[in-house]
C-alpha cells in the first residue's frame, strides 16, 4: 500500500483583518481574516516549518527524498530545498528539489510522489501578495503544507492513494512575470468557463482510474486561485455540499500552491477510518487525486493541527502588512544595516545555523550553543557530541526590548534562553508582542530569516512562545 | 605561576586629554596631534625623548603607522592595540609592561578614536565576515538586561531601581558639568530621565554614554627616574586585565547581577597594589558608566557596596564627589564621551588630576588620607567583556 504517513502545516501567527483594507483606502478587502507570513518568514521558513510538524507527526520514518514546490521562491538558481533539508537534518544521501514556479507545481508534486516509489516528503509553500486593494490581496493567504508519501513498508500510511486524473490545457487565465510585484489575470468568465470541462475530465479520470463513484466521495476538496471557477463548478460534480471540505476563505485565505496540500491535510485531522477524500486543484487544468483513510486514522495524533494553529494566530495591523511586504516604505533606525553573512562560515556551521545543532560535553554535559571545541566547563577538548535542539523547549531567563538596532521590523525583542536539559543561547523571539513577553515565559524554537543582505536570505533560528500557552497579541 | 603586578616600578610623569566632543572640524590625526601635543606639555618632554609608543584605537585605524605618519615619529616602535572598549587602558598596560622590563626608558601611550563620521547613532562594530547568527543587539540593549536580573534577585520594585540608576546618570552629569573637557557640560535629574522614552529595555538614551570623538596620553617611565621629570608623578601600584569566555551567552548558571570579569579583574588588582578594603583605601574611581546598570553592578563588583547594597550606597549618595568613594568625578563616560580608544587614558587623566590636587576647585574630592585612585575599563556585553582595572597612587610603598 502506498499513500500518505504524515501531514503538517504551516499557517503563520499573523491575520489580517480584511476590513482594515476598506478602512484605509475606501475599498478593497472584505469580511474575514487572512493568514500573513511574519517579516521573517519566506516561503522556504514557512516550508520548514511545515515539514517539521510533517515528520513529527510521521513518528521515525526515514525519508529518500524532498520535493519543494512554490511560485514565490526565495531564491531562483539556488536550490531553496536545500535549505529546508538542512533544518530538518536530513542525511546528504537524502535528495533535494525544487519544483517551483507555477501553482500547479504543488498538485503535480504530490501526485508526481503518489504515483513513484521511495519515501518523499512534499513540501509546498507560497506568499500570496497583491496591489493594495485588490482581489489576490484579500482573497490570499500565505502558508505552507507538506505531505509525507511512501509505502507502508517505510511506514504507517493513514492515506492510501487510489488514483489521480489529469486534464492539462494551455491557458492564459493567470500569470506573472518573474520579479513582478502582482499577478495578472484575464476576464474572470473567460476562465470560468475554460476550467469547466476540465474539472469535469479530470474529476471523472480520478474516480474511474480509482475505480469509485462519486457517490462514494466522503470528502471533496476543491481549490484554485480562480474562485469562481471553483464554486460554479463544485456543484456540478455531483458529491454534496456537505462533502465539500472547507477551503479556509474566512481563515487563512487561499495559499496558492500550498493550499490543496494545506485543504488535504485538514481533511485528514477530521475524517474517519475508510472514507474517500478526493483533491482537486484548478491550475492552468486540472489535477486530481483519490485517497482513501485507513484505520491507522483512528490513532494517528496530530502535535499541532490546522484547526489549532488557525484558533492561535494574532493580528497584524494593515500598516504593518504593508511596511513587510514593501508596499510602503517606513524609515528604518538609523543603524547601519547588517553585513551578508560569509558563505565559507555558513557551510562550515551548517548544522547550527541550519539545523540549530549544539555540542555536549562528555565529560561535564554542558550543552553548547554555538558548537564549541574546547569546554566551558572543564577545559575538555574536542570532546563533544551534536546536541540537536529545534525540537527542545526553553525558558526566558531575561529579555529586553531594542528599539535601536536594525530590524527589518523594528523593535527586536530579544530573550536569554535557557533550554530544557541545558544550554542557554541568546536569541531573538517573534510571533510575539513586545508588551507580553515575562522572564520565565516558555519557547520553542523556529527556523526564520534573520534580515536579506546583498541578496543573500540570513537563516537562523529564533524563539517564539510555545504554541500551548503562547500569548496573542498586536504586533 | 602568579599575576605579580608592577607595583611601584613604573611612574606617570604626564598624562594629557583633549575635549571630548563631536569634533566635526577635526580628523583622526588631528585628535592624535592634539592628543599627544597635550600629553608632552603635562610631561615637559619632547616627541623625540620617548623611546617607544603604544597607540590604542578600536575601530579607527589600523596598526602603529596610524600613529606614525600624523606625528612623524622617526624609527622608533609603535605599537597599536585594541581590546575593545578597554583599548586606552590596554595600551597604557603594555607600555607601562615594557618599562617594567628594562626595555625603555621613557615610553608613550595615547588613545585616540574618531566616531563620528560614520554617520550613524551610537558605536557600530566592525564588519566581520560571520555565518550570521551572531546576536546583533546594541550594547544598550545587552545591559538593560541587567535591571529586571537585579531587580528580581534582590527583591527591589523595577521601578524603584530604574530611578537609582538615573540617580547615577544625574551624579555624572553634575560632575561633568563641572569639566571644561566634557561632551555634556549639562546637569540632569533622575525625575526627567525616568520620563524619558525608551529605546532598549528601560533605558533611554541619557542611560547610555555620550559618543564623542577625542585622544588622551600618558608618559611612562621606571619609578627611580620620575622625579627627573615631575615633582608630583603617579605611581602605578596595579595594572589587571580578565578576558572572559562569553560564558555569559552559554551558561545558564549566568545571572546578569554582576560582571564576573570585572570583578575577578579587581581583585587581582587590589592583590597587586595590596589594598585590602578598597572602600577605606581608594580616594575615588572612574569606572566604566557605559550604561547606568553597568556603574551600578560595578560598585558590588569593585568591592565599593557589598552585594546587593549599592541600590541603597547610590540613594545615598555615597559615589558623589561630596561622598564616600567619589566615583566618575570627570563625569565619567556619561557626560565625558566614550571615544572608545581614549576613555582608559581619559579615566587615568582624571585620576591624575584628582590625586595631585589639579582638579578644579568645583569638582574636587574632598582632602583625606587616602592616596589611592583607580580606573576600571572594559569592552564587551554582561556575560562576555574584557575588564580592566588599574590602581595609582601619589606615593611609593
Amino acid at each position: 500500500m502506498r499513500g500518505i504517513i504524515a501531514a503538517g502545516v504551516h499557517v503563520p501567527h499573523h491575520r489580517l483583518d480584511r476590513r482594515e483594507i476598506a478602512a484605509l483606502f475606501g475599498k478593497g478587502g472584505g469580511r474575514g481574516t487572512r493568514s500573513v507570513a511574519s517579516y521573517d518568514e519566506d516561503t522556504t521558513t514557512m516550508g520548514a516549518e511545515a515539514a517539521r510538524n510533517a515528520l513529527r507527526n510521521a513518528g521515525d520514518v526515514a525519508v529518500d527524498s524532498l520535493w519543494f514546490a512554490t511560485s514565490t521562491p526565495a531564491y531562483l538558481e539556488k536550490t531553496n530545498a536545500a535549505a529546508i533539508h538542512a533544518a530538518l537534518r536530513l542525511a546528504p544521501s537524502v535528495g533535494a528539489l525544487d519544483m517551483g514556479g507555477a501553482l500547479r507545481s504543488g498538485i503535480g508534486t504530490l501526485r508526481t510522489a503518489l504515483s513513484a516509489v521511495g519515501t518523499t516528503l512534499v513540501v509546498s509553500s507560497d506568499i500570496r501578495d497583491g496591489m493594495a486593494t485588490s482581489s489576490d490581496e484579500a482573497t490570499g493567504g500565505d502558508g505552507a503544507a507538506a505531505l509525507l508519501v511512501g509505502d507502508d513498508t517505510a511506514g504507517t500510511v493513514i492515506a492510501e492513494y487510489l488514483g489521480s486524473g489529469v486534464a492539462t490545457d494551455e491557458l492564459l487565465e493567470r500569470w506573472r512575470i518573474p520579479g513582478a510585484a502582482r499577478s495578472r489575470v484575464w476576464e474572470e468568465r473567460f476562465g470560468e468557463v475554460a476550467y469547466a470541462p476540465l474539472i469535469q475530465d479530470a474529476f471523472a479520470a480520478a474516480l474511474a482510474d480509482a475505480g469509485i463513484s462519486s457517490d462514494d466521495v466522503d470528502h471533496l476538496a476543491l481549490t484554485g486561485m480562480h474562485s469562481r471557477a471553483v464554486k460554479r463548478n463544485q456543484a456540478r460534480l455531483g458529491v454534496p455540499s456537505e462533502r465539500l471540505v472547507d477551503d479556509l476563505a474566512d481563515t487563512v485565505g487561499n495559499t496558492g500552491t500550498a493550499h490543496g496540500a494545506l485543504m488535504l491535510a485538514s481533511a485528514l485531522e477530521s475524517a474517519g477510518p475508510d472514507e474517500i477524500i478526493v483533491l482537486v486543484v484548478l491550475a492552468d487544468g486540472v489535477e486530481a487525486v483519490v485517497l482513501r483513510t485507513t484505520e491507522a486514522i483512528v490513532d494517528h495524533h496530530v502535535s499541532w493541527p490546522v484547526s489549532a494553529q488557525i484558533a492561535a494566530g494574532g493580528s497584524v495591523s494593515y500598516g504593518k502588512y504593508l511596511s513587510w511586504r514593501q508596499m510602503v516604505a517606513v524609515e528604518p533606525p538609523n543603524r547601519p544595516a547588517p553585513n551578508r553573512p560569509s558563505a565559507s562560515a555558513a557551510h562550515r556551521r551548517e548544522a547550527w545555523k541550519f539545523g540549530f545543532v549544539g555540542t555536549r560535553d562528555r565529560s561535564s554535559q554542558m550543552v553548547h550553543l554555538p558548537p564549541a571545541r574546547v569546554s566551558e566547563k572543564g577545559g575538555a577538548v574536542d570532546d563533544m557530541d551534536p546536541i540537536p535542539m529545534a525540537d527542545t523547549e526553553g525558558t526566558i531567563a531575561s529579555f529586553t526590548v531594542d528599539k535601536l538596532v536594525y530590524s527589518p521590523s523594528p523593535p527586536v525583542v530579544f530573550a536569554v534562553v535557557d533550554f530544557d536539559g541545558g544550554g542557554r543561547a541568546p536569541l531573538e523571539l517573534t510571533d510575539v508582542a513586545a508588551d507580553q513577553v515575562e522572564v520565565g515565559g516558555r519557547v520553542e524554537p523556529t527556523f526564520r530569516r534573520l534580515y536579506t543582505s546583498d541578496e543573500i536570505h540570513n537563516y537562523f533560528w529564533k524563539v517564539r512562545p510555545v504554541r500551548s500557552t503562547g500569548t496573542l497579541g498586536e504586533s | 605561576m602568579g599575576s605579580h603586578g608592577i607595583k611601584d616600578q613604573v611612574a606617570i610623569i604626564g598624562v594629557g586629554c583633549t575635549p571630548f566632543a563631536e569634533h566635526w572640524d577635526k580628523s583622526l590625526d588631528d585628535l592624535i596631534i592634539d592628543g599627544a601635543q597635550a600629553t608632552y606639555a603635562s610631561a615637559g618632554v619632547a616627541q623625540d625623548d620617548i623611546d617607544a609608543f603604544w597607540f590604542g584605537t578600536s575601530q579607527s585605524a589600523a596598526s602603529g603607522l596610524a600613529m606614525g605618519g600624523p606625528l612623524k615619529i622617526q624609527g622608533k616602535p609603535i605599537t597599536r592595540v585594541e581590546n575593545y572598549c578597554a583599548t586606552g587602558s590596554e595600551a597604557m598596560r603594555q607600555a607601562a609592561y615594557a618599562v617594567a622590563s628594562g626595555a625603555y626608558d621613557l615610553v608613550m601611550t595615547l588613545g585616540a578614536e574618531k566616531v563620528k563620521d560614520g554617520g550613524y547613532q551610537g558605536l557600530n562594530a566592525f564588519p566581520i565576515p560571520t555565518d550570521g547568527t551572531q546576536r546583533t543587539l546594541t550594547a544598550a540593549a545587552m545591559f538593560s538586561l541587567i535591571l529586571p536580573a537585579y531587580a528580581a534577585k534582590y527583591s527591589i520594585d523595577e521601578d524603584d531601581l530604574r530611578y537609582a540608576v538615573a540617580k547615577i546618570a544625574e551624579k555624572n552629569h553634575y560632575n561633568g558639568a563641572r569639566n571644561p573637557l566634557a561632551q555634556f557640560r549639562l546637569e540632569t535629574s533622575a525625575e526627567q530621565i525616568c520620563q524619558m522614552a525608551a529605546v532598549a529595555g528601560r533605558l533611554s538614551v541619557f542611560d547610555c554614554a555620550g559618543v564623542a570623538d577625542g585622544a588622551a596620553g600618558a608618559i611612562l617611565c621606571r619609578a627611580s627616574d620620575a622625579h627627573k621629570y615631575c615633582d608630583d608623578p603617579l605611581y602605578i601600584k596595579a595594572l589587571s586585565c580578565v578576558a572572559g569566555t562569553g560564558a555569559g551567552s552559554l551558561d545558564p548558571d549566568y545571572d546578569y547581577t554582576t560582571l564576573h570579569e570585572s570583578k575577578w579583574a579587581a581583585d587581582d588588582a587590589y592583590a597587586q597594589a595590596d589594598v585590602t578594603d578598597p572602600t577605606t583605601e581608594i580616594a575615588m574611581a572612574e569606572v566604566h558608566d557605559c550604561f547606568t546598570p553597568t556603574e551600578f553592578v560595578l560598585m558590588e563588583d569593585l568591592g565599593f557596596s557589598a552585594r546587593g547594597e549599592a541600590y541603597r550606597d547610590v540613594l545615598d549618595g555615597a559615589f558623589a564627589l561630596d561622598g564616600r568613594l567619589p566615583v566618575n568625578t570627570d563625569g565619567g563616560l556619561k557626560s565625558f564621551g566614550h571615544p572608545v580608544g581614549a576613555s582608559g587614558l581619559r579615566m587615568l587623566f582624571e585620576v591624575w588630576l584628582q590625586l595631585r590636587g589639579a582638579a578644579p576647585d568645583d569638582r574636587s574630592i574632598r582632602a583625606s588620607d587616602r592616596t589611592l585612585g583607580l580606573t576600571h575599563n572594559l569592552g564587551g556585553y554582561p556575560g562576555e567583556m574584557v575588564s580592566f582595572v588599574g590602581i595609582y597612587g601619589t606615593e611609593i610603598g
